[in-house]
């Protein structure tokens, strides 16, 4: 075997794929250490030069004059309970499609998948309209409408994402023995018990890996939130950064402060989960 | 496949991507129809398992179905539909239903006609739309090849190329700026164009601007490519490719008669990938200028015409119409090619 193929020096692949790492983490390199210098000893040496100080003041600075913890929370209260109701509600809808075949199963199928494709901006204007008409009891959102309000924009997040969760779940629980839910069935368990003590449990690796992804995703959302949320102070992380820009981080090293920060959260999802994250897009990718 | 079943089939994905014609869904199939001659007692009719859902089951599954799909019309298919509704309509969004005055086909004149925007718009999106044909698509499918090779630190070159696709695009616009700044930016001081004499200005030549963007677009888009084709290889039969290389192919032709048609589900998620990221391009743009001055785009347009200080709903609708209906153009066969095999009843 190894005769007949001629060994292509692997060096010479290894040379490349080191080469394209290298420009590949650049950037993210480039901002980190512009981070961890002060403005002034980049405005005398240059941004790209070594030497002068390097700390973290950067980081302390961006965190407290911009009140970063604020946005974090506003990031956690969308987030998390999208997160959640999306992948609960996916399940369900991915339960009846995939362990009943009804006649309706191909239209809802079509209308969660088309629907999580379809691009933001071609169904803004209609939506705009009904966020800022809609009323809603004030304890729900300051503004009495669902825009501005975390309620609205977790319920843009769940509407948009449960598209691509029920796509990946239904593949998932089609995997799952029949015969499994026949002898539930035969032994009277109704079908919420079915879904919620035999089926779901059996999705948790689908589940996990749906997670990850979708924290990124809603997390990294930038154009709902920038729509929908018309304060400031209310907006997530992501799309603050682009007020606080020019208000508090006046030089490219406070940026690359805040840019660090907030790509903490994603980081830390990617380096510690990287296996279900990979797994979420290949189990939406298997399908074709 | 990390995320197998603890003992089930593999998965329905996968299956679907075989040739063999004894796959899961196609015996179980096959069953039905031929209850006579099968030894196998088959898995029960359709008709009578529904027979068989007592009243509550069918309340139970109608809620749980109902309820998201309740949320998805009211909030992506209903706003849709009246993106197209409110086209033909002249609204400045201010004060009720009132103010809206019927407008024909008025707005997609002025689109089309002397809107000065448009233009550049559609050219960018176009231009993003092959750029991202052109390099992260081949690229992307390069490195998954190479990284398929079971070399080492495969994991680790793994890691780096994919870390960017977990950044949101909104922070990749920032390190756009941060990359391409004309004075302070890696690039110009690299290549020795920071000075005031000699100095490419990346961010503010609008000539200039739209490939900054792409290159760092490119950068995030290869990664997500390359993490596609690389699941896709993984469930490629490896003994097919042991089986060419017996009968003395060499990588090309392994790579062109074995790997490329069994990846032909991926490229199809990647074909549907590529053109819907084109569509939907927005954040990096709108973080760096809002879509103006060279970096114009469908999507910031739509979004400009509808928060600025004049908004404008029956034009902003105009705008997403058109973007509504390449969308779908793409997105409708291909749901519906996908789904149309495993749900048939």
């Amino acid at each position: 075997m190894t005769a007949r193929r001629p060994r292509t020096p692997r060096i010479f692949l290894h040379c490349f794929l080191v080469g394209t790492c290298v420009v590949w983490i650049a950037p993210v390199l480039y901002a980190l250490y512009t981070s961890l210098r002060p403005y002034a000893d980049t405005e005398a040496h240059g941004y790209v030069s070594v030497g002068g100080h390097y700390n973290l003041s950067n980081f302390t600075d961006a965190w407290n004059a911009a009140d970063l913890p604020l946005y974090f929370k506003n990031s956690a209260i969308i987030t998390l309970p999208a997160l959640v109701i999306t992948l609960w509600l996916a399940s369900m809808v991915a339960y009846v499609v995939a362990r009943h075949s009804f006649r309706v199963n191909l239209i809802l199928l079509l209308v969660f998948t088309a629907g999580n494709l379809l691009p933001q901006q071609a169904i803004i204007t209609p939506l705009y309209k009904l966020y800022i008409t809609v009323p809603l009891p004030s304890w729900l959102s300051d503004s009495g409408h669902l825009d501005d309000s975390f309620f609205g924009l977790i319920l843009i997040h769940v509407a948009f994402q449960t598209g691509f969760c029920v796509f990946v779940l239904s593949n998932f629980m089609r995997t799952i023995p029949q015969e499994l839910s026949e002898a539930a069935r035969v032994d009277g368990a109704s079908e919420w018990r079915q879904y919620r003590q035999i089926v779901l449990p059996l999705c948790r690796p689908a589940l996990a890996a749906l997670a990850t992804l979708e924290f990124t995703w809603i997390y990294n959302d930038f154009f709902w939130a920038t729509v929908l949320m018309q304060t400031g102070a209310n907006r997530p992380i992501t799309a603050a950064l682009n007020n606080l820009t020019g208000q508090f981080f006046t030089d490219n090293n406070l940026i690359s402060a805040a840019s660090m920060i907030v790509a903490v959260p994603t980081l830390v999802v990617f380096f510690v989960l990287q296996r279900h994250f990979v797994a979420g897009l290949t189990l939406g990718a298997n399908k074709g | 496949m990390p995320c197998d079943t603890p003992a089930g089939p593999r998965l329905a994905g996968v299956s679907a991507r075989c040739p063999h014609p004894a796959r899961p869904g196609g015996r179980e199939r096959d069953d039905d129809t031929m209850t006579s001659i099968s030894t196998v007692p088959p898995p029960p009719r359709r008709r009578a398992r529904l027979r068989r859902l007592s009243g509550r089951d069918r309340v139970v599954l109608t809620a749980m179905a109902g309820l998201p799909l309740l949320l998805s019309v009211c909030l992506v298919w209903l706003p849709a539909l009246a993106t197209v509704a409110l086209s033909f309509f002249n609204w400045t969004g201010i004060g009720g239903f009132s103010q809206m005055k019927p407008a024909g086909l008025e707005n997609y004149r002025i689109i089309f006609t002397i809107y000065p925007e448009f233009p550049p718009a559609i050219e960018h999106n176009l231009l993003w739309l092959g750029v991202f044909f052109a390099v992260p698509a081949p690229f992307g499918l390069f490195l998954a090849l190479q990284l398929h090779k079971q070399i080492r630190f495969s994991r680790i070159y793994q890691s780096i190329l994919f870390l960017p696709v977990v950044l949101s695009l909104a922070l990749v616009g920032f390190m756009t700026e941060l990359v391409f700044s004309p004075t302070q930016g890696l690039v110009n001081n690299l290549t020795g164009h920071a000075g005031q004499n000699d100095l490419i200005d990346w961010i503010g030549n609008p000539r200039l601007n739209i490939w900054a963007v792409l290159i760092m677009a490119c950068w995030r888009q290869t990664g997500y490519v390359m993490i596609l084709f690389l699941a896709g290889l993984k469930a490629v039969d490896p003994s097919l490719q042991e089986a060419a290389s017996l009968d003395g192919a060499n990588e090309w032709q392994s790579l062109r008669h074995v790997i490329w048609p069994a990846l032909r589900p991926i490229n199809v998620v990647v074909v549907v990938i590529t053109v819907i990221e084109s569509l939907r391009a927005f954040d990096i743009v709108y973080i760096i200028n809002q879509g103006t001055n060279g970096l114009e785009l469908l999507s910031t347009l739509i979004t400009t015409n509808l928060i600025g200080e004049t908004s404008r709903i029956g034009f902003a609708s105009a705008l997403a119409t058109i973007l509504l209906v390449i969308s779908l153009a793409f997105v409708l066969p291909y749901v519906y090619s996908t789904f149309r095999k495993d749900t048939r009843p």
